[in-house]
């Protein structure tokens, strides 16, 4: 099975400021990291690529410095990675960046399976992973919260939607987003990152894709344009629990099963 | 010797701290009779929860003057009965003094009551960009239970223990005197350190009341390696020579799978990497990428030169928690696998650890018991836990005997201690004795008697 994961370069912290004035991201200083979300997708292929054979491959969409997570993933037991690099690209939103993995993938090779971290923590829109299959012409889940069998090129997956949880089995090829403790991803190695070698990343650029319209990429390829950026509100509302032990374990029942903690 | 608390007493005590605050008899939870492991359990006859140092000295006050035994509580998490009423009497709860006062930049100081829980003060210090560096792995332990253990935790390798971070205490006597031992200054060769007595003292000198702590900047860049070994031999057999790196981690511990595993199970969340036997876990922290980054390579290019498997990397905020989380509840873990457990809390010269440890592995199959361990190989303090698992009542108590016995005498003969961290309390007394010999505990005796003429201030604990 070959799988390629789609990843991104986010802010090392989650405590990152807004500019107030001018509603940018102040990345200045701020260490960067591979978005967390991406790590259970990495780690979900190479589990894969262990159980049945085959190999993991990286991609990701981001300026030339983004080269670090794809050489973060090799570490953690990837083959080899893409980092699909140019200035065309930059100020992509959902759609653009979508289309530009679209046509960076479609130049990588050919996968049984592409694995997407939920969401970033940077852009939360959760929305990438199903527009790349759409560009792809492949079929998509999202929310995956395990997978529980591949058997006759099928793969058998528990996903998360809003009110219940589903089991569902795809043919590959496939796209899947994992969602966040599918799994605990595995650290990467100082072995590894101490022989890591130039080829293990690979650079595209807009030259490289069969699109060679500018305008379906970057800031002219999007379809939404950014009005303002604003820090979420922080909600720090309590609930408290009142009456006997039974009646409260009850309610407290209730609601985290609602929630879906339990 | 000692007077039981009357309704008079009762009546006195809700006066000081209001009627809500005074519990007696069956409105006593039956938790207030122990803490987390110390074997020792007893009820006391009046739960006092204060909230100032006036009221504590109030109640301290009239204690003395009718000769009722007080042992202070804080969260309860102590490990060898410290906090256990042995004579009954008033247990005087400080959890409810738990306000952080006031943080001092000019002098790096932070003013704390007794009550603060110790996650809570971390939190506080990073907040204001400060780190409080002592880390015991139980983060719901009261500030004034760590001092009065004199607590150490992860990052005693580079930072030290809690002792080194203590400027001065405000403490009550068991009069009921409300006097401050040291001051916010950096020397001091001002006669005898009545601080420092009172560091460890396990509440058996006054009550701690506040506490001025120092505080040291927060390291900007912190990156964990987590180093696979093929057996524990090999792992521990490695800290020695890290060591002479002179590269000095905040952090060395070491843990094996077994350990691991049953925090998996108790945590229901996985460890990263469990396909090794042990592990030794480090950190390093500094101001730079760059130089926390070369600590780091110097220290895992010797550990995979002597036979490491690889070293793992765990630098980011999710790869530490998942690795961290793990490693604290170690204990807790240990006791969920089990049906009864004690345990050994020696600390030894750091070049000792790993004949100490193989020592235990010896003691495990000569007693026929599992004896699970973890701990802080970097600063020779290991925590070594005899599990009962199905022994009968009789077979047990033989065991445990014959283990510590051997243990708490290999540690000696190692140029070792009986405590590291945990204290003496109740459950070590007779180890403590042993090792130290009739003066040292008589001195020991002596400071108690001048401190505590009359003997009530957490009676039967440490060298009575």
């Amino acid at each position: 099975m070959n799988i390629l994961v789609c990843v991104k370069q986010v802010p090392g912290s989650n405590n990152v400021e807004v500019d107030p004035v001018t509603g940018v991201l102040k990345r200045n200083g701020i260490q960067s990291k591979i978005n967390p979300y991406d790590l259970y997708g990495i780690e979900t292929a190479l589990t894969l690529a262990e159980k049945y054979g085959g190999s993991v491959e990286s991609i990701t969409m981001g300026p030339p410095q983004a080269k670090a997570v794809i050489e973060e993933t090799v570490c953690m037991g990837a083959k080899c990675g893409t980092v699909l690099t140019d200035r065309k690209f930059a100020g992509a939103d959902v759609l653009a960046t979508a289309y530009t993995l679209s046509q960076g993938i479609k130049k990588c090779g050919e996968y049984d399976l592409i694995i997407c971290g939920k969401q970033t923590t940077d852009g939360d829109t959760a929305q990438v992973g199903a527009e790349v299959a759409e560009y792809l012409g492949l079929p998509n889940l999202s929310n995956v919260l395990s997978i529980d069998d591949f058997k006759d090129g099928k793969l058998y997956v528990t996903a998360s939607l809003d009110d219940k949880v589903v089991k569902m089995s795809v043919a590959l090829p496939c796209l899947i987003s994992v969602d966040g403790d599918i799994n605990t991803p595995r650290l990467p190695s100082y072995k590894i990152k101490k022989g890591l070698k130039e080829d293990a990343v690979k650079f595209l650029t807009f030259a490289d894709f069969d699109d060679q319209n500018a305008d379906h990429y970057g800031l002219t390829g999007s379809a939404t344009q950014v009005e303002r950026i604003f820090p979420p509100e922080k909600n720090e509302q309590k609930f408290n629990v009142v009456g006997d032990a039974e009646s409260q374990s009850e309610e407290l029942f209730g609601l985290l099963k609602s929630k879906k903690l339990i | 010797m000692y007077n039981k608390v009357t309704k008079e007493d009762l009546a006195v005590l809700q006066n000081i701290v209001g009627e809500s605050e005074v519990l007696f008899g069956d409105a006593i939870n039956p938790d207030y009779a122990h803490d987390e492991l110390g074997g020792i359990e007893k009820m006391p006859e009046a739960l006092v929860r204060v909230r100032t140092t006036e009221q504590v000295s109030a109640v301290m006050k009239h204690a003395y003057e009718h000769s009722i035994p007080v042992t202070v509580r804080g969260s309860g998490t102590g490990l060898v009965g410290a906090a256990v009423p042995v004579e009954g009497g008033i247990l005087l709860e400080t959890t409810k003094m738990n306000k952080i006062l006031s943080l001092d930049k000019n002098t790096l100081t932070v003013t704390v009551q007794p009550g603060v829980l110790l996650m809570e003060l971390a939190a506080f210090a990073e907040e204001n960009d400060f780190l409080y560096p002592p880390d015991p792995g139980e983060k719901s332990a009261t500030i004034g239970g760590n001092i009065s253990t004199n607590a150490g935790g992860m990052r005693a390798v580079k930072y030290g223990v809690t002792r080194d971070y203590v400027r001065s205490l405000t403490v009550v006597m068991p009069n009921g005197e409300i006097l401050t031992l040291g001051a916010t200054v950096a020397k001091n060769s001002s006669g005898y350190s009545l601080k420092d007595l009172v560091i460890g003292s396990e509440g058996t000198l006054c009550v701690i009341c506040e506490a001025v702590l120092k505080l040291v900047p927060l390291p900007k860049v912190s990156v964990s390696l987590l180093v696979p070994f093929k057996d524990m031999k090999s792992a521990i057999e490695a800290v020695p020579k890290i060591i002479c790196t002179k590269v000095i981690p905040t952090a060395i511990e070491y843990m094996s799978r077994d350990t691991i595993l049953f925090s998996e199970d108790y945590l229901g969340k996985k460890f990263p990497d469990t396909k090794n036997d042990a592990y030794i876990l480090l950190t390093f922290d500094g101001n730079t990428d760059a130089q926390v980054d070369q600590d780091m390579s110097i220290v895992a290019d010797l550990c995979l030169e002597i036979g490491a498997l690889d070293a793992y990397i765990v630098d980011t905020e999710e790869r530490k928690k998942s690795v961290w989380s793990a490693r604290g509840a170690f204990l807790e873990a240990i006791k969920a696998s089990t049906t009864e457990m004690d345990e050994c809390d020696v600390v030894v010269p750091v070049n000792k650890v790993d004949e100490f440890i193989k020592y235990t592995h010896a003691l495990a199959e000569k007693y026929s018991v599992r004896i699970p361990s973890f701990g802080h190989a970097g600063d020779g303090n290991l925590h070594v836990y005899i599990c009962r698992d199905a022994l009968e009542q009789e077979k047990w108590e033989e065991t445990l005997t014959a283990c510590f016995d051997d243990m708490y005498k290999k540690a000696e003969a190692l140029g070792g201690l009986v405590s590291g961290e945990h204290g003496i309390g109740y459950a070590k007394k007779e180890f403590l004795k042993k090792q130290y010999g009739e003066t040292p505990i008589a001195i020991m005796q002596g400071i108690k008697k001048v401190f505590d003429p009359k003997n009530i201030l957490n009676p039967g604990k440490v060298c009575f």
